[in-house]
């Protein structure tokens, strides 16, 4: 078995999944439990100023897309930071660290934009013996409207002066959590890089609202009849997370910078894409609360006998595939593939028919010398991928190049019909 | 050796036992269930679901609007191409049509459950849903529909719709005809068959006259003078003779016959049924009494074909039923008489190596039925011949179900020759 061991920061643990900073770390209970199914880590669910505690709603907090066997593929929530008493979390954390001591324990702390309040705050919660904090800039609901969270995460100069006072204020690592409710993750990326931080972790929740009720036509859900907009995060906003991961690790400023990879990641393949990307560990959320924290196990084995398999160990895989993310224009336009259906595996639903007729190039037949019959006409095939895509059978339509791999290579940036091309 | 009294009674079961055996031989999809079938349905284009059913009910486009939730839309793609698409998802032999055809069974052999998903879809209908369907502005034209059975309903229904009055001429005491009187009692329970005719009518412009016979009743000449066109869904009415010695004996009896007392019981456990029952046969009918004597208590069953199993024309799902419901089925065993005196004592069958005798309290003859014909009207093989649009050789008479040639014994084609003669006869009438 692969080894999994992961020192992120200098914070060791057992294998590189922590739980993220949620609902699922809100007790000793739960991180207890967490820990004896055998997580690597966790960040402690938010904590806030010491004072009267926060105010949770008593409607739903929750709500999820599904499919129609009620499997959750999106998820969305408007809970806020832990809602106990600071004191209550200090003390539940040191005893964790105690019991739990090769085990990762990060706190993530949201304090207003006062330089006094991280000077007061941060000591005391560094003193449970916790192993890092993450700077939660990223929640997108309730708190941003009193000038934390995303309300910091959307503006760089906030960011960078909320990371110096944390870094002031701390002598154990800072990660600053990113918002994806930006338009571009860099200039936050940077700012937490200029700011001293450590790491970052990302992303944390999409703003989001799930539905509308169809009976009674208001959003859905509501509390009293009025609903406001949430996080939303799991499977579905995976593909987003990765481009944020990628663009931060393949872009020289920030490219230093060590990434926690968050958002969907549900079973091992989705660790690997985020560890590939450029992420150095992974944390988990929504995986847990919809299937409970014995995921874990899959997580883990998934992953060892993943690398076991590509001879591979876990600080190579890190960052394997963030050579192969470029820009457009630099994809090499000379290169040609073609579909191909295996007749053998064709089932001849004549989906990858129906949509390149009606959606694209009229490029599938679907009846050949009379029979129902489902073959890709080369010439007007443009290798868009749309059957491969669209195809119910696994590995029945496949992509095969047709390009010579001696032709010259022919970038947009050097491509004729561009006026902007560069020549030599 | 039998004596020559059989042993036929009555209660051999009590009336729960009964009622418990014959309960729905599929039960509904719960909504979950059925959700998560219709996620199965791949949407093909060209479905060839589509193309095995015999009414082209588009079958990936009514699984799509369950798994939206949209249901009645749903119920109205089933039933604005087959009116009993109720009956039909009850008593299709699916497994030889439209899921048959379903790609899945190339993908990992299980295909969609299509008939339970149209059950799914058609059942908040027939329960008292809304209408469907409207009318379109009266023709004032009549038409006359003898039969009311799958066909001749499906003709009314459709007729009515385009604007025709109709008058459904019916023999029987109640609408339905075989869905009434023939289909298995454990697949179309708790009186289905006539909430079906119930909504069927509920369009309105359709007159039911019953306990009227053609021939008897009302004649063919009359109807023509009366209405403005006639469709003829009389079924195959006469059993078929097996043409053997001691056919007449007491307790050799005609399986449809049988099976309309049954279906029409109040109290099944008061049918007598023999202790030992010889089915002959190899259809559906045959399956179906050969079960149903087993439900009301018959010990041992036999369903006798004279040819091999590949010529049945029972599905291998109904045989199966057949086999674990405790009927054993013989092949390439033609019957060459039957024994007793007054009352039978059993069937002698010639094989391939030599004579056999089975022992039997009932016969059950299930080999097919026929028609009688009616004057002026060309048969083939005892069946009315028809052209596309299902007229017959007689100008404005048209024809379709079990009657004709090309008819299989199935609810569903006869549904489909009742719609296809009703759009041929508006056209007809309209163009005057």
């Amino acid at each position: 078995m692969a080894d999994l061991t992961s020192k992120f920061l200098g914070i060791k643990s057992p294998n590189p999944f922590w739980l993220a900073s949620a609902p699922p770390t809100d007790k000793a209970y739960n991180v207890n439990r967490a820990f004896e199914a055998g997580w690597g880590g966790a960040v402690w669910k938010t904590l806030g100023e010491d004072g009267p505690p926060i105010v949770n709603v008593s409607g739903p907090r929750y709500s999820a897309i599904h499919s129609n066997d009620r499997r959750v593929i999106g998820f969305n929530n408007i809970e806020l930071i832990t809602d106990r008493p600071l004191r209550t979390n200090l003390d539940e954390i040191r005893q964790i660290k105690r019991d739990w001591p090769d085990r990762a324990v990060v706190v993530s702390v949201m304090l207003p934009m006062n330089e006094a309040s991280w000077a007061k705050h941060l000591p005391m919660i560094e003193d449970t013996g916790a192993d890092g904090f993450e700077l939660n800039f990223g929640c997108p609901h309730g708190m941003s409207e009193r000038g934390m969270g995303a309300a910091v995460g959307q503006v760089p100069e906030y960011i960078q002066m909320a990371t110096e006072w944390a870094k002031s204020a701390a002598s154990i690592p800072v990660i600053v959590k990113l918002t994806p409710n930006v338009a571009n993750i860099l200039p936050p990326a940077k700012a937490a890089m200029d700011g001293g931080a450590d790491a970052v972790s990302l992303i944390n929740t999409v703003n989001s609202i799930m539905r509308v009720n169809y009976d009674t036509l208001t959003m859905y859900p509501t509390t009293d009849g009025m609903g406001t907009h949430g996080g939303y995060c799991g499977e579905a906003v995976k593909p987003i997370a990765l481009n944020m991961v990628a663009e931060i690790a393949r872009t020289k400023e920030t490219s230093s910078m060590p990434i926690s990879g968050i958002g969907g990641i549900t079973d091992w393949r989705d660790a690997v894409d985020f560890l590939a990307l450029g992420a150095s560990n992974v944390q988990v959320c929504t995986a847990v609360m919809v299937y409970g924290f014995k995921i874990i196990d899959d997580l883990v084995d998934g992953l060892s006998t993943f690398l076991d398999d590509k001879e591979l160990e876990l600080k190579d895989l890190i960052g394997k595939a963030v050579p192969s993310v470029t820009d457009w224009q630099h994809l090499n336009l000379n290169y040609v593939e073609k579909a191909v259906i295996d007749q053998d595996l064709c089932i001849k639903c004549g989906r990858c028919h129906v949509v390149c007729e009606d959606t694209s190039h009229q490029a599938i037949t679907h009846t050949v010398d009379g029979e129902r019959r489902f073959e890709v006409i080369d010439d007007q095939c443009v290798g868009c991928n749309l059957c491969v895509s669209i195809c119910p059978v696994d590995s029945c339509i496949t992509m095969k190049q047709t390009s010579d791999d001696s032709a010259e290579k022919l970038r947009w940036t050097a491509h004729p019909n561009n006026p902007m091309r560069k020549t030599d | 050796m039998a004596t020559d009294k059989p042993d036929v009674r009555d209660h051999r079961l009590s009336r729960d036992e009964i009622e418990a055996n014959f309960a729905d031989l599929h039960a509904p999809l719960s909504r979950s269930e059925a959700l998560i079938e219709a996620d199965r349905c791949y949407f093909c284009f060209d479905a060839p679901c589509t193309q095995a059913c015999p009414t082209d009910i588009d079958v990936p486009g009514f699984i799509q609007k369950i798994r939206s939730g949209n249901i009645r839309g749903s119920a109205q793609t089933i039933l604005r191409e087959n009116i009993m698409g109720g009956m039909c998802a009850r008593v299709c032999p699916t497994e030889v049509l439209c899921e048959e055809a379903c790609v899945r069974n190339t993908h990992e052999e299980k295909p969609v459950e299509i008939g339970l998903l149209q059950r799914f879809a058609t059942d908040p209908i027939l329960d008292g849903g809304s209408q469907l369907f409207a009318r379109a502005a009266s023709s004032g034209k009549r038409v006359a529909v003898v039969g009311g059975g799958p066909a001749g309903l499906s003709c009314a229904h459709r007729l009515a719709v385009l604007g025709h009055e109709v008058v459904v001429v019916n023999r029987d005491d109640k609408l339905g005809g075989l869905n009434e009187y023939g289909i298995a009692a454990y697949k179309t329970v708790n009186d289905f068959a006539q909430k079906e005719v119930d909504y069927i009518l509920s369009i309105g412009g359709i007159d039911v006259r019953n306990d009227c016979t053609l021939g008897e009743d009302v004649s063919l000449d009359d109807l023509r003078i009366e209405f403005d066109a006639v469709f003829l869904g009389i079924g195959l009415s006469k059993a078929n003779d097996l043409g053997i010695d001691g056919e007449d004996k007491k307790g050799v009896l005609n399986a449809i016959e049988y099976i309309a007392e049954l279906r029409q019981a109040e109290d099944k456990s008061t049918l007598p049924i023999g202790q030992t029952i010889v089915v002959i046969g190899g259809g559906m009918t045959a399956i179906d009494i050969a079960v149903q004597s087993r439900l009301l208590g018959a010990q041992q069953v036999h369903m006798v074909y004279r040819r091999g199993p590949e010529k049945m024309t029972a599905t291998a799902f109904e045989q199966a039923l057949a086999q674990t419901s405790g009927v054993t089925i013989h092949h390439k065993a033609p019957p060459s008489r039957i024994l007793g005196d007054e009352f039978v004592t059993g069937v002698e069958f010639e094989t391939d190596s030599g004579t056999i005798v089975l022992y039997a309290d009932m016969v059950f003859k299930a080999i097919g039925q026929h028609t009688d014909g009616i004057e002026g009207l060309v048969l083939e093989n005892g069946r009315i011949v028809v052209d596309e649009g299902h007229m017959t050789s007689l100008e404005g008479v048209w024809a379709g179900g079990d009657c004709v040639v090309g008819g299989d014994d199935l609810t569903v084609s006869a549904v489909q020759h009742g719609k296809l003669a009703a759009i041929d006869i508006d056209r007809r009438l309209r163009e005057g």
